[in-house]
């Protein structure tokens, strides 16, 4: 049981467990729920501990320092945090006019950003080749009036990887503007700011906990893309080949590496999520 | 390697609505046979009389529309059976049988990737070759890039796809590329052969290099040109029965039509060489 002033769910709170409990529950749990919850913990936690365990730690060193890891991981790098920067330069907007701006069909709009954040990855792919591709409603324009051509690109992969992301950034920032007390943004334009130096001066510092939460997921999210990379960019390594790519193809001749690339992106899930414990567990 | 429970196939779930019906009305699922009282200790000539039930096959992704026809001609032949079929990159399905998939046939498209297989021992008979295949460019309808030969596929200006070299495809195209001395940069190494076709079907890339059978496949949608390198690399099909399968019967019946002449019939028809 906790108790919280209604409308002051913050983003970050459903990703850490909330603030501080302030009742725990008093003796022994029950059996009948102390069992399924056992289970429910090893069935998450032990195929990450499996994956420890058959890990080729003798072999490690060799297998990490060979190019094409080192290569596929700054390429992964580089396309989550350039993915993250473009839903942060998009993203952020978008959460304020749902949050703050009443127009109409505001609800269907919330859908559709959402929509991409429950669509299959790989049907996101071939929804952006039809867009993006070549041959693609835009994507035609774009070749034939710029000579642009976006699929097998860095660009593609950012492009894919951004739009699985970008919708965890404008839910989580979303939310976290809900929540904030608008009555100091009115306290700011009774003062004269305008409506964008009051985003700016007032909105903007008192979400950004909320803000960096949803980046954080929003990268972690597009690190671990996979689906909508291959089908839309393809797979060439050092332009396309992110981690997971590399993963599932390295899984098919050399098992040995693909664990070892797995335990790379695993420590940098586990590095994220301490971060964001560390960071936001106090903040309430 | 710890072998999981063995689960209800997963793929069986896709096809639900028509086996359900099938299973209902024939009053007896394969899982029954599984536990079997009957076919466990039959003799072959016995399970060979008693062909139903399921069976699922792994397929290379170029045999899909020359497998999915001779399924289709199979249940047709034995009311009661049901073929499913799994097709994919001959080396992903190599590694899924090798970590456990429930599968009853294997047919790839080297004799590299059955090898995973034979080295694991999870094959029950010894592979044989069915068919062959020969690789092919395929271009975008009309060969706008007039595409003669593997050498043009060089031009810094075309967008070339080729398969992994992970894949048969792939290792075949390599070998090619090797053969004629040509250093060819794709824009991406697709994963399985069908992958790289669609992306000149999607008219994404101009010209990828597949199977002949594929070109074929694809109809009027890609436009082939054939290489006389490509004699070089020729693939041979091997297609096995698996330790794994718990439908032995029906599994091996299924490869003796594949091998008998009315499948080479089917697999010719779809541009596959005899071997």
């Amino acid at each position: 049981m906790t108790f919280r002033s209604p409308g002051r769910a913050d983003a970050a709170d459903t990703l850490t467990g909330g603030p501080r409990r302030r009742r725990a529950l008093r003796g022994g749990a029950p059996l009948p729920l102390l069992v399924p919850a056992l289970i429910g913990l090893a069935f998450l936690t032990l195929p990450l501990v499996a994956l420890l365990i058959r890990a080729p730690w003798r072999s490690m060193p060799d297998l990490l320092t060979s190019s094409e890891v080192w290569q596929a991981l700054r390429l992964s790098l580089v396309c989550a945090t350039a993915a993250t920067a473009v839903s942060l330069v998009i993203g952020v907007p978008l959460a304020w006019l749902l949050a703050r701006v009443d127009f109409p069909g505001r609800g269907v709009v919330r859908a559709l950003v959402t929509l991409p954040l429950v669509l299959p990855p790989v049907v996101g792919g071939v929804a952006l080749l039809m867009a993006l591709g070549r041959n693609g409603v835009v994507g035609k324009w774009l070749d034939t009036w710029f000579g642009i051509t976006l699929p097998f690109t860095t660009t593609g992969v950012v492009i894919a990887e951004a739009f699985v992301a970008m919708p965890f950034l404008v839910i989580s920032v979303e939310g976290t503007l809900r929540a904030a007390d608008p009555r100091f943004e009115e306290a700011a334009a009774t003062l004269g700011a305008s409506r964008f130096t009051a985003f700016r001066r007032v909105t903007l510092p008192l979400i950004a906990p909320g803000i960096a939460a949803g980046a954080v997921l929003a990268w972690a999210r597009a690190l671990g893309e996979f689906g909508a990379t291959i089908t839309f960019a393809g797979n060439f390594p050092g332009r396309t080949q992110t981690m997971p790519l590399a993963v599932y193809l390295a899984l098919q001749n050399d098992p040995e590496s693909a664990i070892a690339l797995s335990l790379v992106l695993l420590a940098v899930s586990v590095a994220v999520l301490a971060g964001l414990r560390d960071r936001w567990m106090t903040a309430s | 390697m710890t072998r999981s429970v063995r689960t209800r196939r997963p793929v069986r779930v896709a096809a639900l609505g028509a086996a359900a019906l099938l299973a209902l009305s024939a009053c007896s699922s394969s899982d029954d046979s599984d536990s079997a009282t009957s076919g466990s200790s039959a003799s072959a000539s016995a399970a060979a009389a008693k062909i139903s039930g399921d069976i699922t096959v792994f397929a290379a992704a170029s045999l899909k529309e020359s497998f999915t026809t001779l399924g289709q001609e199979f249940e047709k032949a034995h009311p009661g059976t049901k073929v499913t079929f799994s097709f994919g990159g001959s080396d992903s399905l190599a590694a899924s049988i090798t970590g456990g998939a429930p599968a009853d046939v294997f047919a790839s498209a080297s004799p590299k990737t059955m090898k995973v297989v034979t080295d694991a021992q999870d094959n029950a008979d010894a592979p044989a070759t069915f068919v062959r295949n020969q690789l092919e460019i395929a271009t975008l309808p009309g060969n706008p890039d007039k595409v003669a030969s593997l050498k043009d596929l060089t031009n810094k200006d075309l967008k070339v796809v080729l398969c992994d070299r992970t894949v048969p495809c792939g290792a075949a195209a390599e070998k090619a590329l090797t053969a004629s001395r040509l250093k060819l940069t794709p824009v991406s190494y697709e994963e399985d052969v069908k992958s790289a076709l669609n992306k000149v079907v999607l008219k994404e890339a101009d010209a990828a290099v597949v199977y002949r059978t594929d070109v074929k496949a694809a109809g009027d949608k890609v436009e082939g040109v054939e290489f006389p390198e490509s004699a070089d690399a020729v693939n041979d099909y091997p297609i096995a029965l698996l330790k794994e399968s718990r439908n032995t019967g029906t599994a091996r019946a299924f490869i003796a039509l594949v091998r008998s002449a009315e499948g080479q019939k089917v697999l010719t028809a779809a541009g596959f060489l005899q071997p």
